[in-house]
């Protein structure tokens, strides 16, 4: 099934589905999107239930229709949900943002703002990452600091100056007091903040090679597990205990990649997004899960199966497997998106519904992804 | 100089002018600006107002429903670019038609939510600008839709009027809701509009819809149930050209010309005498102008004229006349006083099959390029367009191209899009390119990875290199020496990376220690882009070796900076300064050969010229220096002399 294409004349930095409440079994619905380089920039909620009349065949064939949006200061450079009712958003002006979202959807209003979190003396620091778990918010930016927030107090709670000596891109929780941070040469650090020091826990590097990472996520079940993506297009899968190298090097994209993200609820699953305008969908075949694929230490290089027949190309799809059909694991790529558009800046699962945003300034949503 | 084509349109620009100031502008890519001057032809001088106006050409490109527009086009013309040349020209054909629905579907689509957009706005000056772009857009879809089935399609006699008469039918959908209205009301006949729709219906060629809704007639009067009836075999029997049938056109004429000799005859029996409607629908049957003519309310257009003329005088109309019926069309229309419209003359001259004169016309009439870089594109790659050259730039489609890609990048946002229409530019766009690319505004590190991957893709170096060392100076003003370093690096720029180690350096001297560990612990083969660079890494490592108490090893590396000459001079005191805890340390760690290289550098830095600048205190602090060395020296010489010229027993 194709995904649902909307052109929503801004361009797209972030998208994420608002959670749901684990009570209620309901499919998504509900996700946000955060628009960068416009003169006014906006944080917009959509919706993408049912409306009323469905078409006959497929019965979710709807557009997705705007629900409220927010002025934004600044391009909007992340943007998590803390809550079912909150979401903070990343600046480019170096603020960093909670906003409170309706029950009933219907308005978008601003909670607090920790204005110039990030600075310099002389210009704006984008921040250029958030991430929560509430109560707690991190974020980092491009002066190299790491701060930690909670949600209701006014004051920070505490800075990490001088964290990283170059721009640090993204950042993931580890455990509840742990966070790891990527940079732009391509260092992974660990930082607890149980200590006193200002200095990292852990820091892991590849070793020759200064390529920048622009995205971490964890292994939803398996806390040592980590992956990024850089600007190289090569996706790295770390463990975090041991080794001063990635376990495995994927081959995935042809520019920088983005986003990457394990499936919340099932990690056998593994999402990237990238500048050269692909959305690829990662997942094991033949029974083992990723986390023994990984264990075994898998270093061979992969390029990337494309299942969907690319608009333009060859109707013969090209079908290049690992070497050696002996090999039991496989780890098999799809691309999700019809055809090649501009950068796909930011890509959200949960469940069976995927969203993504692109630089041609359209929303894609998928709501029957195969996991 | 060559004339101008229409008058000029004068803007005011309001604020400006007053007290007959002379007014300055400046062209800018998108913009003009425009300026109050000083001078003045008469009167006293008096200040003039300090403000610069920005006066922008081109509205459109803010509307935010038209920049779907913009971005729907874009993946159709990059999908178009890439259809591949050794495909059978039969094949592309229908892949051009459905490209030029695609279009035309963006446009319409576009057209609809500004309709909804002016119909529930609530400020006047809002719904007036959305009306304008609709009917704005409303031609543009128009005169595509016409150039599609003229050039595109390229009909040829016989299913050129069926695909005209497709076109006048879908620009022409008010027939459909008044049918819609008489047959629903209570009773259809008694509907005031009732004749209205018949006559229409029969005007658009619509027979069978035409003898449903007579058909309501026929059964209230039982009398004339017979004239109804011969109408209806009338309109029945009209024949209608099946390009998939096996007809051929010249039996398909002669039989259209039997059944309108039977109209004709139909017509002197007076036949329809009883009925003046179904008088007037014969006439209309056998093509009669002046009927025709007298219908202009219901018609609306020259060019519904044309085409209602064309069907029931000459169905099987070959493309090359097709002009002359359009010519005497729209002079019978407009009449003797009226004057054609620009979009009227637009689509005269594309009758006329005079391709590069709607270009040019469209061109005028139109605030932005999109619409004419598009078609003109299309047309290009169904090989319609000579390459005749302009006697500037290069040929025509590159020129509109560029034009409408160029008005694009002065968008804050829409400039990515713009960059595909360059790469799609053989002559100059690569040229143009490079222009724009380096002057869209970088406030963060993310957008300046965006253009640079624009740029390595395109080997565009000089432009990677002046972009990292932008990104490099603002961050070296932000104290962000690491990130100023990681960008010199990827620009491979070594002056760049000097200047910054420079700094790192200077940083050591005023607070004795190393910042950014983390940076210079890792620099790897990055080290090799500078000289100075390779020095403040391995100065770095002899610091961590001396940490590491691994102290032969330290005093090796501290020996081979001075002597392979990567330290500069300036630095050479400091080194030698380092030296000094490694020669007093009670184990011997410099070797005898390695002492007099130590010492000649000592002296080589002492014989060069003292600063005259130096006060007295720092001649003072220098001798003492050297002074405690030279002794330091000399020990560690005695004892190294000592341990190697002893034999362990």
């Amino acid at each position: 099934m194709d995904p649902i294409a909307k052109y929503i004349s801004q361009k797209i930095s972030k998208t994420r589905w608002r959670p749901i409440s684990p009570a209620l079994l309901q499919r998504p619905e509900v996700f946000a999107t955060g628009s960068w380089d416009n003169e006014s920039n906006r944080v917009s909620i959509w919706s993408v239930g049912d409306h009323g009349v469905s078409n006959t065949d497929s019965e979710f064939d709807e557009e997705p229709q705007l629900l409220c949006d927010s002025q934004h200061d600044g391009d909007v450079m992340d943007l998590q949900f803390l809550d079912q009712d909150r979401l903070v958003s990343a600046s480019s002006s170096g603020a960093v943002t909670i906003f409170k979202l309706q029950p009933d959807c219907q308005s978008l209003s601003l909670a607090h703002v920790w204005e110039r979190a990030h600075w310099y003396s002389c210009d704006n620091a984008p921040c250029t990452a958030v991430v929560c778990r509430s109560p707690e918010v991190v974020s980092v930016g491009e002066d190299g600091r790491v701060i930690l927030y909670k949600a209701d107090q006014t004051e920070v709670v505490r800075v990490i100056e001088n964290a990283d000596s170059s721009t640090i891109h993204a950042v993931t929780f580890l455990r509840t007091t742990e966070v790891l941070t990527v940079n732009s040469i391509g260092q992974l650090k660990m930082w607890d903040f149980r200590q006193q020091s200002d200095s990292p826990a852990q820091i892991l590097s590849l070793t020759g090679g200064r390529v920048p990472l622009h995205c971490v996520d964890k292994h939803p079940n398996q806390q040592h597990i980590v992956a990024t993506g850089g600007q190289d297009g090569m996706l790295y899968i770390w463990d975090v205990r041991q080794g001063n190298t990635p376990f495995s090097l994927i081959e995935a994209h042809s520019a920088e990649m983005w986003e990457v993200h394990f499936h919340p609820s099932n990690p056998n699953h593994l999402f990237t997004c990238s500048e050269d305008g692909s959305l690829l969908h990662w997942e094991t075949t033949s029974g083992s899960d990723m986390s023994t694929l990984l264990q075994r230490g898998w270093n061979s290089r992969v390029v990337s199966h494309s299942a969907v027949p690319l608009a333009g190309e060859d109707d013969s799809v090209v079908s290049a497997w690992l070497a050696g059909d002996s090999s039991k694991n496989r780890l098999e790529a799809t691309h999700m998106l019809p055809n090649q558009t501009l950068s796909v800046n930011s890509l959200d699962v949960l469940e069976q519904c995927l969203v993504c945003g692109t630089d041609g300034e359209a929303v894609y949503v998928h709501r029957q992804v195969p996991v | 100089m060559e004339e101008v084509d229409v008058e000029p349109s004068t803007t005011l620009i309001p604020g400006a002018g007053f007290h007959q100031k002379h007014l300055g502008f400046e062209w800018g890519p998108g913009d003009l600006l425009v300026y109050e001057t000083n001078y003045k032809l008469q009167g006293p001088r008096s200040a003039s107002s300090p403000s610069v106006h920005v006066v922008r050409r081109d509205e459109d490109i803010c509307s935010p429903i038209l920049r779907k527009l913009f971005n729907e086009s874009h993946l159709i013309f990059v999908g178009l670019q890439k259809i591949k040349e050794d495909v059978p020209s039969k094949n592309k054909k229908s892949q051009f038609v459905s490209i030029s629905k695609n279009y035309r579907s963006v446009i319409r689509a576009c057209m609809e939510e500004l309709q909804q957009n002016a119909v529930s706005t609530q400020e006047g000056s809002l719904a007036s600008q959305y009306g304008d772009q609709v009917s704005i857009l409303l031609a543009i879809e128009l005169i595509w839709n016409l150039c599609e089935v003229l050039f595109i399609d390229a009909a040829p006699a016989g299913s050129l009027l069926l695909h005209l008469l497709d076109w006048v039918r879908l620009h022409k959908s008010d027939v459909d809701t008044r049918a819609r209205e008489v047959l629903q009301s209570d009773s259809p006949a008694q509907h005031q509009s009732y004749w209205d729709v018949v006559i229409s219906l029969v005007l658009q060629g619509r027979t069978d819809e035409a003898r449903q809704v007579l058909s309501k007639q026929a059964s209230l009067r039982a009398e004339s149930s017979s004239v109804f009836k011969r109408m209806d075999v009338l309109l029945q029997n009209m024949p209608i050209f099946n390009p998939a049938g096996t007809q051929t056109l010249t039996e398909f004429d002669v039989k259209w010309r039997h059944w309108h000799e039977e109209c004709d005859r139909c017509l002197q029996d007076n036949t329809f005498a009883s009925n003046r409607h179904l008088e007037t629908i014969c006439k209309i049957l056998v093509g009669d102008e002046d009927t025709l003519l007298e219908q202009r309310e219901l018609l609306s257009t020259w060019y519904h004229f044309l085409v209602t003329r064309l069907l029931f005088t000459h169905p099987t109309i070959k493309p090359p006349d097709l002009h002359y019926y359009a010519q005497s069309s729209m002079n019978m229309f407009l009449g003797p006083r009226a004057s054609p419209e620009p979009l009227d003359i637009i689509l005269l001259s594309a009758f006329e099959f005079d391709l590069h004169q709607v270009i040019k016309d469209c061109s005028i009439a139109l605030n932005n390029w999109w619409f004419v870089a598009h078609l003109t594109d299309l047309l290009d790659h169904c090989k319609l367009l000579q390459s005749h050259n302009l006697h500037f730039g290069s040929n025509l489609r590159e020129f509109l191209v560029l034009e409408y890609a160029s008005g694009l990048f002065t968008h804050h946002s829409l400039w990515q899009l713009a960059v595909d229409y360059f790469d799609h530019c053989p002559e100059f766009g690569r040229v143009y390119l490079e222009l724009q690319i380096e002057r869209v505004p970088l406030d963060t590190e993310r957008k300046a990875i965006k253009v640079l991957r624009i740029c390595e893709d395109r080997q565009m170096s000089e432009q990677v290199r002046s972009i990292c060392k932008i990104m490099a100076k603002r961050a070296l003003r932000n104290n962000r020496l690491g990130s100023a370093l990681s960008w010199s690096i990827r620009a491979k720029d070594a002056a760049f990376a000097t200047l910054i180690s420079e700094r790192f350096l200077q940083d050591y001297s005023n607070k004795g220690f190393f910042t950014d560990l983390d940076l210079l612990d890792n620099l790897g083969p990055a080290m090799l882009l500078s000289d100075r660079l390779t020095f403040l890494g391995k100065y770095r490592e002899f610091h961590r070796l001396y940490g590491e108490k691994r102290f032969s090893e330290a005093a090796r590396l501290l020996l081979s900076l001075m002597t392979a000459k990567i330290a500069p001079r300036s630095l050479w005191m400091t080194l030698l300064t380092d030296a000094l805890p490694l020669l007093e340390q009670k184990e011997v760690i410099f070797s005898v050969d390695q002492t007099y290289e130590l010492m000649s550098c000592l002296e080589e830095l002492n014989l060069g010229t003292k600063d005259s600048n130096q006060t007295d205190q720092d001649e003072d602090i220098e001798s003492t220096k050297t002074e405690l060395l030279r002794l330091a020296l000399a020990r560690n010489l005695a004892m190294a002399i000592v341990k190697e010229g002893t034999i362990e027993t």
